[in-house]
């Protein structure tokens, strides 16, 4: 029977092997790719005028990594995204054991509360940061590196924060009670239950928010460009002002590091909390 | 499920405190600064004064700016129509694959989505500019038409490059490229979920395929065409970078308009104004959506 249905022609509802919906989805990948792919593959062109294959180089990567003020910001976007990562995780998990263990008055306006971040526009969230660190707490920029970039800092853990804690959230709505229970019956306090048997559990949920608030941080350019000065630029925005005005191989070379880089923490991520992950990214409830 | 907050007060004050104290200091509080700072004028060129004052929100609805709210309007909606008619095929076709093939046109899709939206957007210039990779397969094409033409005694002439770049439909371009597989996943969520047989049946009673999918599918997916077009929507209202950097002296949205009253025009209560129509905006769609899903949920029940 099987065999025979192998060999039968399409079924009706077999529409990936219709021609129509075949030729759609391979334009689509055409339009998804083809300017990602020739941006990568020119980065690797001998020629400065970027648009026909003149041989292979690395000179691009060179002048990148050469570039010291492309080197400074994209230290400090590590920098930032590696503070902003421990934080976010540490109040990302709070927030999740706080909302899936917890009944509490005003849970359901706190929740909302904690759902703004990834609603509200990253133009509105920009421009209130510039002005809480301009007028409210101005962040002292004179300051030794890194903590010039506090601002910077803070900003990317209200953002990212939020979408760690639905990742945590995910993983923990798939913890069996009954251990907790065990623990508890055997002797353990309410620490050491935590410590013992509920935070071994979030792991995979912890690494897998750790990698979504590093490549959020990484890649964010508008909140960023509100918050930093002209000390504390960060990859993007300095990738923003080369891009501004023309399409060079040295931006190619750079965004192609960016790209492998994001690229990776990402499969990272999925392969540690797939759904979760990308129950975050779509910004859906808390 | 959840337990009583005084049952493990120690733990409860733990969790319970960080987050609500960054939450409120680091983001409620500046929200509110930039709200209240919508009411105020500026008396000095440093200072703000919070006076009350309704100007800021009559200035945008003068005609500038509420053209450029209708056009940010406009863009999000034509972006998301079209998203919505690219995206429903290739959701469709992740439906009806098998398990394996699924898996990697999921990570087809999503896999752009992952790469920084400054160089997708960057790579957008390198394709739609002058010199760009359209304009260059044009020119070779004109080129070749005009050896032909020659030879008939009617050359073409010089080349001059399509303006694909720095106008409205580039941004549109920019806005759907980007978009897309927002719209895509919701609605493969809904069509995964749909009762194939309820296909099979029409198909058998009937219906062609265009016939099954305009009386039965779509019908039977509002709920993932709902939620991908508010979830395209509401960030392409906001968007800020696409305009930037693809759109040209006509094509601002509101959200370039509030970046350059904060960094160049130096009216920030009329910013933070225009700021808070952008989240009411943001919050009507998605009130909406709770609404609507609600209401699925009721007729389900």
């Amino acid at each position: 029977m099987n065999a025979k249905a192998r060999k039968s022609p399409p079924g009706p509802l077999d529409y990936l092997r219709a021609w129509p919906i075949r030729a759609w989805l391979a334009f689509t990948a055409f339009y998804l790719y083809a300017p990602l792919i020739t941006l990568m593959a020119f980065s690797f062109n001998d020629s400065k005028r970027n648009i026909v294959w003149r041989g292979f180089t690395l000179k691009y990567y060179q002048a990148t990594f050469a570039d010291t003020d492309l080197i400074t910001a994209f230290g400090n976007s590590l920098t930032i995204a590696a503070v902003s990562t421990i934080v976010s995780v540490i109040l990302g998990a709070m927030t999740a054991l706080l909302l899936w263990r917890f009944r509490f008055g005003g849970k359901a306006a706190l929740e909302g509360a904690l759902g703004l971040p990834i609603v509200v526009p990253e133009i509105c969230m920009g421009v209130a940061m510039l002005v809480f660190f301009t007028e409210v707490v101005p962040w002292p920029t004179e300051l030794m590196w890194p903590f010039n970039l506090g601002a910077i800092i803070i900003s990317h853990i209200s953002f990212s924060f939020s979408f760690v804690a639905i990742v945590i959230r995910g993983r923990l709505a798939s913890f069996n009670r009954e251990l907790e229970e065990a623990a508890r019956d055997l002797g353990a306090n309410e620490w050491r239950v935590f410590w013992d048997v509920i935070a071994p559990h979030m792991r995979p949920g912890l690494i897998a928010g750790a990698l979504l608030a590093f490549t959020l941080s990484l890649d964010d350019f508008v909140i960023t460009f509100f918050t930093s000065g002209p000390d504390t630029i960060t990859f993007p925005v300095k990738v923003y002002s080369m891009v501004r005005f023309s399409v060079t191989p040295e931006v190619n070379a750079a965004s192609t590091i960016l790209i492998v880089l994001t690229v990776a923490l990402t499969a990272i991520a999925l392969k540690m909390q797939g759904a979760d992950v990308a129950r975050a990214e779509t910004g859906e409830g808390l | 499920m959840t337990q009583s907050w005084s049952k493990a007060w120690g733990m409860f004050a733990v969790v319970f405190g960080p987050p609500v104290v960054w939450l409120a200091a680091f983001f409620l509080v500046p929200l509110a600064i930039i709200w209240a700072y919508s009411f105020g004028e500026n008396t000095s060129l440093t200072q703000i004064g919070v006076t009350g004052t309704l100007a800021n929100y009559a200035h945008a609805v003068r005609p500038l700016y509420l053209g450029i709210i209708w056009k940010s309007f406009w863009f999000a909606g034509l972006t998301t129509i079209l998203c919505l008619v690219a995206g429903f095929p290739v959701a469709i076709a992740i439906t009806f694959a098998r398990e394996k093939t699924r898996v990697w046109l999921l990570l087809l899709i999503m896999l752009p989505f992952w790469t920084n939206l400054l160089i997708r957007t960057y790579a957008l210039m390198a394709v739609l500019r002058d010199e760009g990779y359209i304009n260059f397969a044009l020119a070779f094409l004109w080129h070749s038409a005009g050896h032909v033409t020659a030879a008939f005694g009617h050359p073409l002439g010089a080349f001059r490059p399509l303006e694909l770049l720095h106008n409205n439909f580039a941004v549109i371009f920019g806005l759907v490229y980007v978009q897309l597989p927002f719209m895509v996943l919701p609605l493969y969520a809904a069509l995964d979920r749909l009762d194939r047989s309820l296909l099979e049946a029409s198909l058998d009673l009937g219906h062609g395929h265009l016939g099954t999918f305009a009386r039965v599918v779509i019908p039977l997916a509002i709920p993932g065409i709902v939620s991908g077009v508010l979830i395209t929507f509401i960030p392409t209202i906001g968007a800020y970078l696409t305009p930037d950097l693809l759109g040209g002296p006509s094509s601002q949205m509101i959200a370039n308009v509030i970046e350059n009253q904060f960094k160049n025009a130096n009216d920030w209560p009329f910013g933070a104004a225009l700021s808070f129509l952008l989240m009411y905006m943001t919050f009507i769609a998605m009130a909406v959506q709770g609404v609507l899903s609600r209401d699925r949920r009721e007729r389900q029940a």
